[in-house]
């Protein structure tokens, strides 16, 4: 199978992500849909090493997994801060940063 | 030694203005003893000059380097030669004299510490302009005479006319102050520096349209000091101030300061015919000009004011006329300054034995009551006349024959106006002299009343103290001086005229050429006395025949407009006053309009446009991903765009 199919399957992914990031409400989706574009990105890297057969892609997957573990740490820890607070997991529910 | 002329007066400001109440009593004699020191040390220096030779009189004293700059040289440096002597000696001693007189003349006025401490103030400024060795320290004196003088007219200042006065002759001397401040700066585009020796001495390498130049803005600030047309209006109003002060500020020394300007810069006129011409025409006219406000007015002392601008006129128009003049120029300024001093003090003499009266219609017959202060400013009045014999006649006679020198058509004129002066100066000194000391005593009559006076009872004070006046003569402190400047008015000029001794004197420092007069001068010496009979008689047909009205009559349309100093100010308000206030007015407009319009349009439309630039930000974290998407994908787009291309 070309590794070319594996960039298609990324760019679906990503762009799953990427709507769910601007359609859905609750926070914890739109977490996940960031997580979901990420790792299209990651597969993107390693499809890319794959192809053009040097690692330098796939070492900088691993490096995109462990900055987006630590996202994952603090942006879960800010969710539940929120839902504590308002009760509500809601990203348009926050809005007060504005005039 | 020279530095010690200035500094002891300057002491004397100090010690009086800084001494506070403790020298109310002892102030006036501390400053009369400094102008007296002052003098002393001016005549041994005199002593001390005689004893040279005439080339090797000038003496040179550098203090210190005030701005020592590379290419820029002030000194504080003094020069005295004989011209400075001249000035330091009718300073220091006319000076001291009126201190005296000023005792007696300022006995009861609370404020007598600080009047001497200004006049102390005064002979420390002049003595620095007359002694200044560079045109910078010159108007260093230049502004210093200027300060004392505006104090001075305005000592008084809970009256509100002195202090007005004060300022319209403070403001009026600005603009001629700023004409040597060009001809200082022009002085040093075209020298160099700005020190007399260097200066003069190069002035003929100077092209004609730069000395023109630089002459023209010297004789704007002669004008402003001296009073001369068009900047003359301010002398008239100067009188507001006490008359010790207009004997000395506004008659002896000050006003005379433009002469000395001119005559000081005489190798800058003699390289610049034109502006000289200018100079001969400013004095022309402020003769006539200041001989004619002279006749009109009925106020004592301001009647002597226009005779100083007249008298004035005289002199610059000697100035004028170049080395067959400057010499003549000094002379008379010496000589007016004695009986100008004199006559002035003879007024204020009257004034103090009439309760402060200054309306001349309201004197008459004062001559048995003041017999000292009618023979002292009798003998004044004849020596400004010219009476032959006296110091005015001999001055005033070497001005006329030198104005018919000057030859050609100008020669005739300026000779014609000068005779003419004559013989108005006559006639409005005739007339001063008819209406305080002759005729019956007018001060009894009661004024017709006039409709514009309110009905109300003046206070009780002033009423007595108006109603009757007891003319007495002045104490023997305020005599004492108007004899000694008798005598000068007498003498001066007799020994002055005698062998030429003073125009020898001065020669080393002006240069003298005799002129050659189209007229002999028995001509003129004729031609003067017929004009000064003349005078007279009109003055005594007018005024000494009949009795003198209490009110002033209307008076024909040239001694109406006489009486508003030949509606100079009306002139000033209309023209100046009126076009400044317009021109400002029209300034603030545009500023208004265009400058502020501009600046707050722009902070308007800024502004408005933030305000609507603000509602992108509404807090949803998804429209700002929107934003984000929308702008990667526009970046993405032309970057693929580009590639593309």
């Amino acid at each position: 199978m070309s590794p070319i199919n594996y960039v298609y399957l990324a760019a679906l992914l990503f762009t799953i992500g990427a709507a769910g990031v601007l359609i859905r409400r609750n926070a914890i989706v739109v977490f996940m849909c960031i997580e979901l574009m990420l790792n299209a990105a990651n597969l993107t890297l390693v499809a890319f090493s794959r192809m053009h057969g040097n690692l330098d892609g796939q070492i900088m997957a691993f490096f995109v997994m462990v900055v987006a573990a630590a996202e994952v740490v603090v942006g879960l820890a800010i969710i539940v801060m929120l839902y504590r607070a308002r009760h509500s997991a809601s990203v348009d529910d926050a809005s007060l940063m504005k005039l | 030694m020279i530095g010690l002329l200035v500094g002891v007066p300057l002491l004397g400001a100090a010690v009086l203005l800084c001494g506070g109440r403790r020298l109310d009593r002892t102030g006036h004699w501390l400053g009369t003893l400094l102008a007296a020191v002052s003098f002393a040390i001016g005549a041994a220096l005199f002593a001390s000059m005689l004893g040279e030779d005439a080339e090797s009189r000038a003496m040179h004293s550098k203090l210190f380097s005030w701005v020592p700059v590379e290419g820029f040289q002030a000194d504080v440096a003094f020069q005295l030669d004989q011209l400075s002597m001249t000035f330091v000696l009718l300073i220091t001693g006319v000076g001291t004299l009126i201190h005296l007189y000023s005792v007696g003349y300022m006995e009861h006025d609370p404020g007598r510490r600080r009047f001497f401490g200004y006049l102390n103030l005064f002979l420390a400024a002049m003595l620095l302009l007359v002694l200044a060795d560079n045109y910078l320290l010159l108007y260093v004196g230049w502004e210093g005479v200027g300060l004392a003088s505006y104090l001075l007219i305005g000592f008084w200042q809970h009256k509100p006319t002195a202090a007005t006065a004060a300022k319209k002759a403070f403001i009026v001397n600005r603009v001629g102050d700023a004409g040597l401040a060009i001809a200082i700066f022009l002085m040093f585009t075209t020298f160099g520096t700005f020190a007399f020796a260097p200066v003069l001495s190069s002035a003929g390498d100077a092209s004609e349209g730069q000395l023109t130049a630089i002459g023209l803005m010297l004789l704007l600030a002669a004008c402003g000091k001296s009073a001369q047309v068009p900047l003359q209006s301010w002398l008239g109003d100067a009188m507001e101030g006490p008359t010790p002060v207009s004997a000395l500020i506004h008659a002896a020394t000050m006003v005379t300061a433009g002469v000395y300007l001119i005559t000081r810069s005489g190798a800058i006129f003699n390289g610049a015919p034109d502006a000289q011409l200018v100079v001969v025409v400013v004095g022309a006219v402020t003769l006539l000009f200041g001989a004619i406000v002279g006749c009109a007015k009925d106020d004592i002392k301001k009647a002597l004011a226009g005779s100083t601008m007249s008298q004035i006129g005289y002199m610059i128009l000697a100035a004028g006329l170049g080395p067959i003049g400057y010499a003549f120029a000094i002379m008379h300024l010496v000589t007016h300054g004695f009986f100008k001093a004199g006559l002035f003090l003879g007024a204020g003499s009257v004034m103090h034995g009439m309760n402060d009266e200054v309306d001349m219609r309201r004197y008459g017959g004062l001559r048995k009551y003041m017999p000292v202060t009618f023979v002292t400013f009798g003998l004044g009045y004849l020596a400004i006349i010219g009476f032959p014999g006296l110091s005015g006649f001999f001055s005033k006679d070497q001005i006329i024959e030198a104005a018919f020198a000057k030859g050609g058509t100008e020669g005739w004129i300026l000779g014609a106006v000068t005779l003419l002066g004559a013989a108005i100066t006559a006639y409005y000194m005739t007339r001063v002299m008819l209406m305080t000391f002759f005729g019956e005593e007018r001060w009894r009559q009661a004024p017709t009343p006039s409709p514009a006076e309110p009905d109300v009872e003046p206070a009780a004070e002033t009423r007595g103290e108006h109603a009757e006046p007891h003319p007495h003569e002045s104490p023997k402190v305020m005599t004492i001086p108007m004899i000694v400047l008798a005598f000068g008015s007498v003498f001066a000029g007799g020994i002055f005229k005698a062998g030429d001794s003073f125009v020898n004197w001065l020669e080393p420092v002006t240069a003298f050429e005799h002129g050659h007069s189209p007229v002999s001068a028995t001509t003129v010496t004729a031609a003067t006395v017929v004009s000064l009979v003349i005078g007279v008689g009109a003055a005594w047909f007018q005024y000494g025949r009949k009795p003198v009205p209490v009110v002033a009559p209307r008076g024909n349309l040239l001694t109406r407009a006489a009486r508003r100093d030949l509606l100079q100010d009306d002139f000033n308000h209309v023209v100046l006053v009126s076009g400044g206030t317009h021109l400002t007015r029209s300034l603030v407009y545009v500023d208004h309009k265009v400058v502020d319009g501009a600046v707050n349009g722009t902070a308007a439309t800024f502004g408005g446009l933030s305000g609507r630039l603000r509602r992108l930000q509404n807090g949803f974290a998804r429209s700002y991903a929107v934003s984000m998407f929308g702008g990667a994908a526009v970046l993405i787009a032309a970057t693929l765009l580009m590639r593309a291309v």
